[in-house]
């Protein structure tokens, strides 16, 4: 049986999101615009697809990154956990054409993270007695109650890392690494957008981040904007604040 | 005279340990930590996948890919570490952050805490504030005492969408510190020249002292 674990280095944007298909499940690392894969997403743009459920923890900001899928109509649901002053999503709310499925941050990865590692469903004490456990089987353990969530899994993850191999080992960097790790676990097809793409071996194997079983496709891309969302800063001793 | 902002930031950080883990929520909450001593050996975590947040970088340090959970950048102060999100959350739901310091819209007499939705209001969406109330050994709320509309915030019962049931353990207001204890609320402190009678009218359940 041949595996899918040779040749997985893209050469163009548009190779790397030739698998996509409409009405995929697509996942997309970041903190907002931190740690976002910036070639892919703006290339799903142009790849045409649409009828996507967008799994991401944001969906975007200030008109940057995933608030371009919203603007191109190209999606029909999406699964965050905060919307914040993201006025294309809020836009989408109020309109109506997207369905927005808000979830607790830390139920949201549980879920993502289930899903890669082949675990159903899971108990946990957060949204108990709020409208997160409406509809939800719930069951107590040592005298508390918790509430069941299922895992969330996805047909694609789009993600980002600092420096990954051919193979897609992958390091990130900072807080850029957020939900991407898991995400990669929890795809079908998981697409890589490294900033640097360095040799077999030059990742020492103890710094690995993302073992490269969860990875299908690496795309090198060294531009990135990176945008500031708060750019906040304090003053230098002897300067005034 | 009720306390400022920055004065009920000073009161919040008294309330941290020496050697102790605490995330701080978004907003008022994140001033707490200008008024710490030095020395305390205390770890700010924030939930995007940070344990060891320093202070704002000097300009021109500063880093798009070093955030906190209010996308802020901030630094890492030596021993800090960097983590997934799914490690970040089992810092949080396990039970192995001591502290939150989180803002409040309600707050129940038996510690429900509203926090993330306004009936009719802006949707602003849940982020790691349901898991925070939920999974930190201890809740410390920061907030005024009334609504801008002066309208009571610490009530009998929540009637906006909750965060969490029963989590609450204090509440620091710019009028008093007050404790969630036996089903109810009870004084801890008064702000310096703020009346019991202010206080409990402007309080929305009854009031131990």
């Amino acid at each position: 049986m041949t595996g899918r674990h040779r040749d997985k280095v893209q050469a163009s944007v548009e190779d790397a999101l030739a698998p996509l298909f409409d009405g995929a499940a697509i996942m997309v690392g970041g903190f907002g615009l931190c740690g976002n894969a910036e070639a892919l997403i703006a290339g799903v743009v142009d790849r045409g697809v649409r009828d996507l459920h967008l799994i991401s923890n944001n969906a975007g900001n200030m008109g940057k990154g995933l608030a371009a899928w919203l603007r191109a109509g190209i999606v029909a649901e999406v699964t965050c956990t905060y919307l914040g002053n993201n006025e294309d999503l809020h836009a989408a709310m109020r309109e109506g054409t997207v369905k927005i499925n808000v979830v607790p941050q830390g139920t949201f990865v549980e879920r993502i993270r289930a899903a890669g590692a082949g675990v159903a469903a899971f108990y946990t004490p957060t949204g108990v007695g709020t409208v997160v456990a409406e509809g939800k089987e719930t069951r107590e353990f040592k005298g508390r109650t918790f509430l069941l969530e299922e895992a969330l899994p996805a047909d694609f993850a789009l993600i980002r890392c600092r420096r990954a191999d051919r193979f897609g080992n992958a390091r990130f960097w900072r807080t850029a690494r957020n939900f991407s790790p898991l995400m990669a676990t929890a795809a079908g097809t998981t697409i890589l957008e490294a900033d640097e793409l360095v040799e077999l071996g030059e990742l020492e194997p103890d710094d690995v981040h993302l073992p490269g079983i969860f990875v299908h496709r690496v795309l090198e891309v060294t531009e990135h904007e990176d945008p500031f969302e708060y750019r906040t800063v304090r003053a230098r001793a002897g300067e005034a604040s | 005279m009720a306390w400022s902002k920055q004065q009920m930031a000073e009161r919040a950080a008294q309330e941290i340990g020496a050697g102790s883990i605490v995330n701080l929520g978004i907003g008022l909450p994140t001033m707490v930590a200008d008024y710490l001593p030095e020395g305390q050996d205390v770890w700010f975590h924030t939930e995007n996948g940070l344990l060891g947040m320093g202070p704002f970088p000097f300009e021109g340090d500063e880093d798009p890919q070093l955030i906190n959970a209010g996308k802020q950048t901030v630094t890492v102060v030596p021993g800090g570490s960097f983590f997934d999100s799914a490690t970040s959350f089992a810092m949080i739901r396990g039970g192995h952050v001591d502290l939150a310091i989180l803002g409040a819209m309600q707050v129940a007499q038996n510690g429900d805490l509203a926090n993330w939705s306004i009936p009719g209001g802006r949707t602003m969406g849940i982020g790691g504030a349901m898991d925070l109330a939920s999974g930190a050994k201890r809740i410390l709320v920061l907030t005024q005492h009334v609504t801008k509309q002066g309208e009571p915030k610490l009530l009998e019962a929540c009637d906006f969408p909750l965060t969490a049931c029963g989590c609450v353990d204090r509440v620091i207001t710019d009028l008093a510190v007050l404790d969630v204890a036996d089903g109810g609320f009870a004084l801890v402190e008064l702000a310096p020249g703020v009346s019991l009678d202010e206080v409990r009218a402007k309080t929305g359940a009854p009031l131990r002292a």
